[in-house]
């Protein structure tokens, strides 16, 4: 369970997030939504500690991510960012093997290939095993660091729109790997995403944001709503009921 | 064969270990017409400055691109070799010339590399207290700090006796014929100490050139394992420009001809390649210097034409 209590972030005079207190529970995938500024991006890298926060606390499984061991930690959730970009020459297979880093210290044993084999297949990248990162293309390159935090075997997973740069047929297999993490491992996902559609699809939670501030929470029946989805995005947005599910029109 | 070679550094490395090997022989016996017992001691020391030399800004330069991340920095863009000049021309400026050839070497050199660390720990204490994009802040201070303390260095040595302009200027060029002795084993006993350091971080070193965001995830205290490798980099750099002056480009050019030769990302083994390469191109140009010019040059000299070679050579590689 991670809980956000009266957390503030600030950037100069700007407050980013506002007195935000959230508690997601463990288990299930959680999409992160909100317009451009909402500060989205930033509580997912506070709560996987790569941002300092002036005020307010949050726990994962009750270890304060500002005061726990960063090794501690790293073994509780794995956090990945937008842009990664790596100076030195890495085959993807070397990149997915760090995943491995807090359990085995850089001297992998056969667990640690085996995870690493594992990830890298969840990931349809056994082909791609041997390239190196600057030989791939921009989607490829973003499947193998999602296969490096899943190899980090962690009970939490924090991902930073990990839909972009992926085309069709690779968006829709993340967020169904994103799904069987969550299924089948049991592992806690959390994930900013960009489209909507996906969230109602895929997500069993949905945290809407603006200026900060949590507007709405609950599962995706009760946000992707006409009058929720206006709220939050600040314009008028359609939504239609297909196969069961809340489809968002934000095209015209 | 250049194929074959590029899947195995390890081979790479033992063909450095056994050039390295073959310039430290040459330079030893070519020319040496003269009693042994005379010839091994005073070239032997010569070529002891050198190893340490050529490790020390290697080791150094491929540290500092791995926390910086970025394969074109180098420790001098902080500000080290003009703070050197600026603590030298400041001794002389204020107690004379006397002070620079009377104090103790070893004092002068303490002095020097706790100046240096002094130097170091206060810029990033003051930056990474930020906390995001501290390298980056803290390498445009460092341009700031080297601009401010090469102007200042260049108004005390117009200001001072042309007398004592001329000791002065004699250490700002590298040259290892006046390695100084004593300095080589509080030198030696440095970079040992670093070496056995970086050692038992070899594996936190291939983390942390993932990024700051990537090793935070991956458990490494990021703030902490910076902090401590730019006390590695300061002893370093502090060793060589102490032994025989600035020669930072040098450092650019044997750690990206290490990248290119070990198309690897394990520290293991690009630090080592690195250290060898300096030591091959060091020797290798104090024997051209000696042999061929009858010491008529400066081997800073040497380095920047043989490096100009090597970066065209580097260019053409990349563009094919």
């Amino acid at each position: 369970m991670i809980i956000i209590d009266e957390v503030i972030k600030r950037y100069g005079a700007d407050t980013i997030i506002d007195g935000l207190s959230l508690t997601l529970p463990a288990g299930g995938v959680t999409a992160l939504i909100g317009p451009n500024g909402a500060g989205k991006s930033t509580l997912l890298s506070m709560i996987g500690r790569l941002l300092p926060f002036e005020a307010g606390t949050i726990t994962v499984d009750g270890l304060d991510v500002t005061k726990a061991p960063g090794d501690r930690l790293a073994k509780c959730l794995a956090v990945l960012r937008q842009e990664n970009h790596i100076v030195a020459r890495l085959t993807v297979r070397e990149l997915v093997g760090y995943g491995r880093y807090p359990h085995c210290k850089g001297r992998p044993t056969a667990e640690d290939r085996d995870h690493v084999d594992r990830a890298l297949s969840y990931l349809d990248l056994t082909g791609l095993a041997d390239r190196f990162l600057d030989q791939l293309s921009g989607g490829q390159r973003q499947r193998a660091f999602v296969a490096m935090v899943l190899a980090q075997d962690t009970d939490y997973l924090l991902l930073d729109e990990p839909l972009n740069n992926l085309d069709i047929k690779h968006a829709a297999s993340m967020m169904g790997l994103l799904r069987r993490c969550a299924d089948d491992l049991g592992r806690t996902v959390i994930v900013v995403l960009h489209d909507i559609n996906f969230a109602s699809w895929h997500a069993d939670r949905i945290v809407a944001l603006r200026d900060g501030r949590l507007v709405h929470q609950g599962p995706p029946e009760a946000l992707i709503r006409p009058d929720t989805l206006a709220e939050i995005y600040d314009t008028p947005i359609e939504v239609r009921q297909i196969d069961g599910r809340q489809i968002a029109l934000h095209y015209a | 064969m250049v194929r074959a070679l590029d899947d195995n550094p390890a081979a790479v490395l033992v063909i450095l270990a056994i050039g390295a090997a073959a310039s430290i022989t040459a330079f030893m016996t070519i020319g040496a017409n003269g009693q042994w017992g005379f010839v091994l001691p005073f070239r032997g020391t010569k070529v002891v400055a050198m190893v340490l030399v050529g490790f020390a800004i290697a080791v150094s330069t491929v540290l500092f691109q791995t926390i910086t991340q970025n394969r074109i920095l180098t420790p001098s863009i902080m500000g080290f070799d003009a703070l050197y000049l600026l603590v030298q021309t400041s001794v002389v400026f204020f107690i004379g010339s006397s002070a620079l050839v009377d104090v103790d070497p070893r004092f002068r050199f303490a002095a020097e590399v706790a100046i240096m660390l002094v130097f170091a720990l206060l810029l990033y204490r003051f930056l990474f207290s930020g906390g995001l994009r501290g390298l980056h802040l803290l390498v445009l201070v460092g341009v700031v700090f080297g601009v401010l303390f090469r102007s200042l260095g260049n108004l005390m040595q117009r200001l001072i006796d042309p007398n004592e302009f001329a000791i002065l200027q004699d250490r700002f060029f590298a040259s290892f014929n006046r390695v100084d002795n004593d300095l080589l084993a509080i030198s030696a006993i440095l970079v040992l100490g670093v070496t056995a350091i970086g050692w038992r971080w070899r594996h936190r070193f291939d983390v942390l050139a993932l990024g700051r965001e990537v090793s935070i995830s991956l458990g490494v205290d990021h703030q902490r394992a910076v902090t401590g490798v730019l006390i590695l980099v300061t002893i370093l750099v502090s060793v060589s420009t102490a032994l025989v002056g600035p020669v930072t480009f040098f450092g650019l050019l044997v750690a990206n001809l290490a990248y290119l030769m070990i198309p690897s990302h394990r520290h293991m083994l690009i630090l080592p390649a690195a250290a060898l390469l300096a030591v091959i191109a060091l020797i290798g140009g104090q024997l051209v210097l000696e042999r061929v010019f009858g010491l008529d040059t400066a081997l800073s000299i040497i380095i920047e034409f043989i490096g100009g070679i090597l970066f065209i050579v580097l260019l053409l590689r990349g563009a094919r």
